[in-house]
């Protein structure tokens, strides 16, 4: 009898530190993922400063740079997520076509080369976001995360989808 | 940083070559780097570099590899992390059961992967897939170092990676001695790789050559790279075989005087290539290049300006190139001129600062960047 209860009792304990190890895992994923959407925001963001700077500088003609300014501008008013991603993209393609039309032979010094910097971190931010995502949804897939409801109430987060094709030559995106 | 290599540092590979070249051109950036690598000799480190001790012999995927593994190892790891107190840990193949994967156990802090192995039916991989996915949980930024390389992370454990091929030490292939008698008064055309590797294209070449051949008397061949000469000869009318060269495999040295040994350098692979690093290092010794047109040439050589294509394949319009090459001296000057400018994005400290970004992008305040020399604005 008495082996009996120390047998149910030592599964118990086992099962205990099995789950906390579960949690702690899903605790940190979650953390990975809130500093992966952080540096996904940020990158957007100065992408996007770094684009307005370019079309108040007088290095492109007008007309470029009130396609750049606008497409800068649409992607700095959107909300929601479904809205950011398209105009996400459409400064992505914006900065592509305008720069591809420009032809300026220089892309490695001053005002230009933060753009194509600005555009490699949006790329490399993206990934690692989608990255976290695609781990955090493994993680809760399971029956049970979910019975037990170990993830909490924090919400299942969502992929970002954007083009994020960078405008220069080089070996990154 | 905190670099670590899961591979003996004593035997030469490609992992472990990568790893030393990026910790140099960190360090040429102006960052802390610390190496930690498996290291049997007591051979003489740079300081940047700390042993974790000997590498033991186990079979693994189908061969014996020399792995670090244990709890030794792994209490090893966690002495260095905490001596080191890096802002970055970046661990170099993570899937193979070797110190890497040791450090993303005990490491606490942001953590970088790059994954080199292209081998989209790993069965070691596919095998350990769940245990690698949750032992790799932990890693904020994957880095792939070609687009195989990727195919295989994601087919395997899932999720997305950066792409940043590897470097090439531009400066180390800037300036060299031609062989001696090279390229001599007739010309000379040189090629670098496997003399048995179809997709390599050799055959081309030598179809090529024997069209031209008797056009140009004193036209030589220099081919480099390990496999049977007498074979490739073979192919050949019989009074040009003479005036091709064979110096089979040679030293890291003689690769580089190869490419300041000929007037035109050809690289007429098939394709496969994913990223031409043999056409990298001919651009850095500023090598005029002739090669095939498959997409990765096409890219790196800037759509043919800064070196002249030809159809994959076809020995007629390498032999017409080769011949326009080498009535024009002033083309090749322009071409070398073109390669050394359009090699520079794929120079090692180029390749570093994306790596740099990386970097900045794990961690918890991506607003203040790691590079503390930001190139200043100048507007106007």
């Amino acid at each position: 009898m008495l082996s009996t209860l120390t047998t149910v009792f030592a599964i118990l304990v086992m099962f205990s530190f099995y789950l906390s190890w579960r949690a702690t895992r899903l605790d940190r994923l979650h953390t990975r993922f809130e500093t992966a959407s952080a540096a996904l925001d940020a990158a957007l963001a100065r992408r996007g400063a770094v684009v307005g700077e370019l079309a108040g500088a007088a290095l492109l003609e007008p007309a470029s740079n009130v396609l750049l300014a606008d497409a800068a501008a649409q992607a700095r008013r959107a909300r929601g997520q479904a809205d950011r991603e398209l105009a996400e993209s459409n400064l992505s393609r914006t900065l592509r076509v305008v720069l591809a039309e420009a032809d300026l032979s220089d892309e490695g010094t001053g005002l230009l080369a933060e753009v194509h910097a600005a555009a490699k971190r949006v790329y490399i931010a993206r990934r690692f976001y989608n990255d976290a995502v695609a781990a955090t949804h493994v993680a809760r897939s399971s029956r049970l995360v979910r019975v037990l409801r170990l993830a909490g109430r924090a919400e299942l987060p969502d992929y970002f989808e954007m083009d994020d094709e960078s405008p220069g030559a080089g070996t990154l995106g | 940083m905190g670099l670590v290599c899961p591979y003996t540092w004593d035997v030469p590979g490609g992992v472990q070559q990568h790893v030393g070249d990026l910790a140099e051109a960190l360090i040429g950036l102006g960052h802390r780097v610390s190496v930690l690598a498996p290291c049997d000799s007591e051979t003489e480190l740079p300081p940047h570099i700390v042993s974790a001790g000997r590498a033991i012999a186990v079979p693994y995927n189908g061969s014996v590899a020399r792995l670090s593994f244990g709890l030794r190892a792994a209490a090893k790891v966690r002495r260095w992390i905490r001596e080191g107190d890096f802002d970055v840990l970046h661990v170099h193949e993570p899937a193979a059961p070797s110190l890497s994967l040791l450090a993303c156990w005990v490491a606490e802090g942001p953590i970088v992967a790059t994954f080199h192995t292209s081998n989209p039916r790993s069965r070691a991989m596919a095998a350990s897939a769940t245990m690698l996915r949750t032992a790799l949980e932990k890693v904020n930024g994957r880095i792939a170092v070609s687009e195989a390389a990727r195919k295989t992370l994601v087919e395997h454990l899932g999720g997305d990676a950066v792409l940043i091929p590897n470097g090439v030490l531009v400066d180390r292939y800037t300036e060299a001695e031609p062989l001696q008698g090279w390229p001599g008064e007739g010309g000379a055309i040189g090629f670098l790789g496997r003399m048995d590797e179809p997709r390599k294209g050799l055959s081309v070449l030598l179809q090529a050559f024997d069209r031209i051949g008797p056009d140009f008397p004193g036209l030589r061949l220099l081919l480099a790279g390990p496999g049977d000469a007498e074979e490739a000869r073979a192919k050949i009318a019989p009074a040009l075989r003479d005036r091709v060269v064979s110096l089979g495999l040679v030293s890291e040295a003689d690769k580089v005087r190869v490419y300041h040994s000929v007037d035109v350098f050809c690289a007429p692979n098939l394709g496969g290539e994913s990223f031409g690093i043999v056409l990298t290092e001919a651009m850095s010794a500023g090598a005029a290049i002739l090669a095939s047109d498959i997409p990765a040439f096409r890219h790196v050589l800037r759509e043919g300006r800064a070196g002249q294509l030809f159809p994959t394949g076809d020995p007629a319009a390498l032999a017409a190139g080769a011949v326009e090459l080498l009535h024009d001296p002033d083309r090749r000057a322009a071409l070398s001129r073109a390669a050394r400018v359009a090699v520079q994005p794929y120079d090692w400290s180029a390749v570093a600062a994306d790596v740099v970004r990386v970097y900045e992008a794990v961690l918890p305040e991506p607003d203040a960047p790691v590079v503390a020399a930001r190139p200043v604005a100048e507007t106007g």
